[in-house]
């Protein structure tokens, strides 16, 4: 059991750390939205299965606290992006027109490397 | 009994080992993938099969109906939750231009022409569809 703890514990955590490199990279917020919350889910994981190699039933309850607090951080801040307004840098109220799209932003990143 | 004991053990670490690769796999997705969409499509793995997968391992291993009860329910919120934010958040990034349209075989919600056909994109995600 010790040897499927260290693989399965070595598994998660290093999905974890991906999961943290496009928490830091990501362009636009939505992909930081996602990278936490599949951050949190490696978490509860991880937790499970430390409850059951060792079965140690103590942080069980957690995992119902931190699979409600993804979802509830997941669909808060997608609202509240959803709800921003897009407002002009100028401070007139204009209208600064359509967001960045993202396969703009990629092809002008492939120019670049050109 | 040892030996169903230990066939159970074997089950119930087998499944840990399958939804923990599941995270990996997410976590490379994440990293791999061009855009909101197709890493949300990556990193929602592990909160469906794979937290299914460990909480079957969990209430095999562990003892005491309380807990089961627990790993269930654990299940069952991340089976009703992951639809609702997966929708919600695809939602805003296509709204927001966030989804290489580039990469998309079909896109409803543009025309032939490739002009935005229902939504202008500085919208409020809330806010209905704006025919003109």
């Amino acid at each position: 059991m010790t040897v499927v703890a260290v693989i399965a514990q070595a598994l998660l955590g290093s999905g974890a750390l991906l999961a943290l490199v496009r928490l830091a990279r990501g362009p636009s917020l939505l992909d930081r939205v996602v990278a936490t919350d599949t951050l949190l889910v490696i978490i509860s994981a991880s937790l499970a299965v430390h409850a059951a190699l060792s079965r140690d039933p103590t942080v069980v309850p957690v995992l119902v606290v931190v699979s409600l607090l993804a979802f509830v951080g997941s669909v808060s801040i997608a609202r509240y992006v959803g709800g921003m307004l897009m407002q002009s840098s100028t401070g007139d109220g204009g209208n600064v027109g359509l967001p960045h799209a993202a396969e703009e932003r990629a092809a002008e990143e492939r120019e670049a490397r050109r | 009994m040892s030996v169903l004991a230990s066939i159970a053990d074997v089950v119930a670490a087998a499944c840990l080992l399958a939804g923990a690769f599941l995270c990996l796999t997410a976590g490379v997705g994440l990293v791999r993938f061009p855009d909101v969409l197709s890493r949300m499509h990556a990193g929602t793995k592990p909160q469906v099969l794979g937290v299914l997968l460990v909480m079957v391992g969990g209430a095999i291993r562990l003892h005491g109906l309380a807990a089961t009860w627990m790993l269930l329910l654990v299940a069952a919120f991340q089976l009703l939750t992951a639809p609702v934010s997966a929708h919600m958040i695809s939602r805003v990034a296509y709204r927001r231009r966030h989804v290489r349209r580039d990469l998309l075989l079909v896109d409803e919600l543009r025309d032939a022409e490739g002009r935005d056909s229902v939504y202008r994109g500085d919208e409020p995600a809330d806010a209905g569809p704006q025919l003109s």
